[in-house]
């Protein structure tokens, strides 16, 4: 734990704003390291941001950049688990004022469920198959108020109602396997919802389903946080669903941030090869084009060994643009590149625009 | 199914810049059918079957790549197990370069094993872990009793390098390598043979964005090298429109639209391929609006055990008449290149112009309180508020496409018990959602 602070002091990134703590979730430098036999794993290695009450924020990358620790992270889940028992973790995590990696975790348990929910991937191993789906719900509620189970059961049909289930009062006695996998995510949502948690996490929460039913669920999640004006954080790989639902974007890579902006922004002027790379990756449905994909080459990095320098160096077109090597050798820092932009790359900001607007943007 | 559709697509199909009608056919389906029999009781006796693949007819020419997408659950990998004889058909025929292989026993299979390979979704599951790699993609060689020039060795390290993978990989273990690797050692095995057909169930699914694209361009360049003939099954529309030539769209174990690429995206004609194509999220933020375009579907697939009457689509569909409850819509071939089974289809002229009575519409005088319970979920938009007024004009205007739609607004017979999958509990679901079940148009 001390080697780790003093390598965050090294490298530690600045928080890119509002350092005075007014964001309503405000994570900064966080980092959650996981030592194993082969090594130490860097699942999350010094990664900032703020998120605002009503807004969204998709965090993408690939399997293993991190993203889905992050999460866990913040709803002090890190530490279940046959990996989670050694965690070592290090930086601040800020919800509605409340520090919660040096908090106890009874007091996170209190948070959690009351002002912070997470819905998961998959619903039929995120819920009980034992108990019905209505017992799960007044659970959920039961554990944060001090009512009676039939006031709570009222409170679950409601919700059941609210995210669109038929007939709740039904259904609310049915267990997770009689549900088919876009109900039964509906019926996570509504567990998630049941305290109207400020702040709700969706770890890939539509990649189990089927298009249609994403789209259900897509406009579910947008209606019921316009509802309650909660903070939301949607981590997934589908770049589709993050240019619906997403207001901001955090692009991870390696366990850090590698570009950070506007949904508009990082779609229209992105400042980061990886972004490049996976803007090229996806087939698109909207266009005519049927051109070669461009992938990025090679394969994502090993998290216990991060390459040296830049992360991506290994598998960036444009790893020598920049001179003297620094690529290999520094460690970029996410730099602004714009009002509410950022992004951590060694090429200049000319450079970026040049090869954006002649080499990139054309084959999109 | 196989005796409704008369048209035959090879004779029908002439010069079209993406279909090659000289091509000859490789594969020719009709009628397929496989059910699974569900058996209960001392006696196993058959209480009823999942029609997984319930009547379908295509044929895959050489050197294309059909694609075939539909939501889990409507068939689509059952017919890609069928047609590679992994599983047998409970009807219908198979043909493999005019031999028909519907009823080869596994002898009689083995030779045509090295023309027709299988690429399957899950790069952990498909691998033997104790095997090394030389070993697993040697495995059809060993199989099939066939000696390569210069040994079994140098010509499986040759695939393992035309696939992108090193030749020093000869001697690890699955588990050495990523899943985009792993996919690669499938493909390297199922090209081993050199196939005139390989099927693929979801090859990238289970992928990385960025591994994803350099699988499909290993698949492109593969096909280019060694003139594979592709059916790849898959989920993702996007993916599906990137690699295929033609395009099949199945929903509860039928074929609803065959199409060229390019015609069934640009006009779709079946509805449901319409609400599909609309659902896909497109990563355009400055597209946002177009949610408004959005087919939303309510509900989900009804059951297999029992598909409803007529038209599997009319319970979900804002289309739907009373014929569509009825009849079942023959595949026919309304646009050169496009074949749809549907009475009321989109951007071309009504099948069925008499019928004009909605199902929406009587429905929603039927059963209003369920549709309202439901209604509630979804953001209100000015289209559904109007919707339990029962206004079906209301909704044609919004699907705003060509004037195929009928503009109905008298009310009409209750649509009654169209539902009659209540047998199965777990499907409870479906039946009682597809009861208000129709879609909107958001």
């Amino acid at each position: 734990m001390t080697e780790l602070s003093k390598t965050g002091a090294a490298v530690g990134e600045p928080a890119p704003a509002s350092p005075d703590g007014t964001a309503f979730l405000d994570v900064r430098d966080l980092r959650v390291h996981f030592p194993t036999d082969d090594g130490l794993v860097k699942s999350v290695d010094g990664l900032s941001f703020q998120l605002e009450k009503g807004k969204t924020l998709s965090i993408v990358g690939e399997s293993g950049s991190g993203k889905s620790v992050t999460s866990l992270a913040i709803m002090g889940l890190h530490r279940l688990g046959a990996r989670g028992k050694n965690v070592q973790m290090s930086g601040e995590i800020w919800l509605d004022g409340k520090e919660l990696v040096s908090a106890d975790p009874d007091e996170v348990r209190r948070l959690r469920g009351r002002e912070m929910a997470m819905i998961f991937q998959d619903p039929l191993s995120a819920m009980h198959p034992y108990y019905t789906i209505g017992n799960q719900i007044v659970e959920a509620y039961r554990v944060h108020h001090d009512v009676s189970k039939k006031a709570a059961r009222v409170r679950a049909v409601e919700m059941l109602d609210r995210v669109g289930i038929p007939e709740p009062h039904k259904r609310i006695d049915a267990y997770p396997h009689e549900f088919s996998g876009g109900m039964r995510q509906r019926a996570m949502i509504a567990m998630a919802l049941v305290n109207n948690p400020e702040l709700l996490i969706a770890d890939e929460p539509t990649t189990a389903l089927d298009v249609t039913v994403q789209a259900q669920i897509l406009d579910l999640i947008r209606d019921l946080q316009k509802e309650f004006g909660s903070a939301v954080v949607i981590i997934t790989h589908d770049l589709g669903v993050v240019a619906e639902i997403a207001d901001d974007v955090l692009v991870m890579y390696g366990g850090r941030c590698v570009e950070r902006g506007t949904v508009d922004d990082v779609f229209e002027r992105p400042q980061h090869p990886y972004t490049w790379g996976l803007l090229g990756s996806m087939p698109r449905i909207d266009r005519d084009t049927t051109d070669r994909l461009v992938p990025v080459k090679g394969q994502p990095p090993s998290l216990i060994n991060v390459p040296s320098g830049c992360a991506f160096h290994p598998r960036c077109p444009y790893a020598d643009v920049p001179k003297d090597n620094v690529t290999r050798t520094v460690r970029p820092e996410l730099q602004q590149v714009g009002t509410g932009h950022w992004s951590a790359c060694h090429l200049s900001p000319e450079d970026r625009t040049r090869i954006w607007t002649e080499e990139i943007a054309p084959k999109l | 199914m196989s005796e409704t559709k008369k048209t035959d697509p090879v004779a029908t199909v002439p010069a079209q810049a993406s279909a090659p009608e000289e091509r000859e056919v490789l594969l020719k389906v009709e009628g397929l059918v496989k059910h699974f029999p569900i058996r209960k009781g001392l006696l196993k006796r058959q209480v009823a079957s999942v029609k997984a693949v319930d009547g379908i007819d295509f044929e895959v020419r050489k050197g294309e790549t059909l694609g075939v997408v539909g939501e889990s659950g409507c068939g689509k990998s059952t017919m890609g197990r069928v047609i590679t004889r992994l599983q047998d058909p409970t009807g219908g025929t198979i043909r493999f370069e005019g031999k028909d292989i519907t009823r080869l026993n596994t002898a009689g299979m083995r030779p045509l094993r090295r023309d027709i390979q299988m690429i399957f979704q899950d790069p952990y599951g498909s691998l033997n872990p104790r095997h090394t790699i030389g070993s697993i993609v040697s495995a059809p060689f060993r199989l099939q009793g066939v000696e390569p020039e210069g040994g079994v060795k140098k010509e499986v390290q040759r695939l393992l390098e035309l696939v992108g993978l090193s030749p020093e990989h000869y001697n690890r273990y699955p588990h050495e390598f990523s899943g985009g690797q792993r996919q690669r050692i499938g493909i390297a095995r199922a090209l081993a043979l050199n196939p005139k057909l390989v099927v693929a169930d979801e090859p990238v699914s289970a992928l990385d964005v960025s591994i994803q694209a350099q699988v499909i361009n290993l698949l492109d360049d593969l096909q280019d090298e060694l003139g594979l003939t592709y059916v790849i099954i898959a989920h993702d529309l996007s993916v599906v429109r990137h690699v295929s030539d033609r395009i099949a769209v199945m929903y509860l174990g039928k074929i609803v639209e065959l199409a060229d690429r390019d015609q069934l995206y640009r006009s779709p004609m079946h509805p449901y391929t319409k609400a599909l194509l609309s659902a896909v999220p497109i990563p355009d933020p400055k597209r946002k609006g177009g949610r408004n375009e959005r087919i939303l579907l309510k509900g989900d697939v009804p059951s297999p055990l029992s598909p409803p009457s007529g038209c599997r689509f009319h319970t979900r569909c804002w289309k739907a008449t009373e014929v569509c409850r009825t009849t079942e819509p023959p595949l026919i071939e309304l646009q050169v290149g496009q074949q749809v089974a549907c009475h009321h289809p989109e951007n071309f002229d009504d099948q069925q112009p008499q019928d004009t009575v909605l199902l929406t519409a009587s429905e929603k005088e039927s059963e209003p309180v369920t549709e309202e319970a439901v209604e509630a979920a979804p953001e209100e938009t000015a289209a559904e508020e109007a919707a339990p007024a029962g206004t079906a004009a209301e909704e044609t205007t919004v699907t705003g496409e060509t004037g195929s739609e009928e503009p109905a607004d008298g009310p009409g017979e209750p649509a009654g018990d169209a539902e009659a999958e209540e047998d199965a509990p777990a499907q409870a679901t479906a039946a009682s959602d597809d009861a208000e079940g129709t879609s909107e148009k958001k």
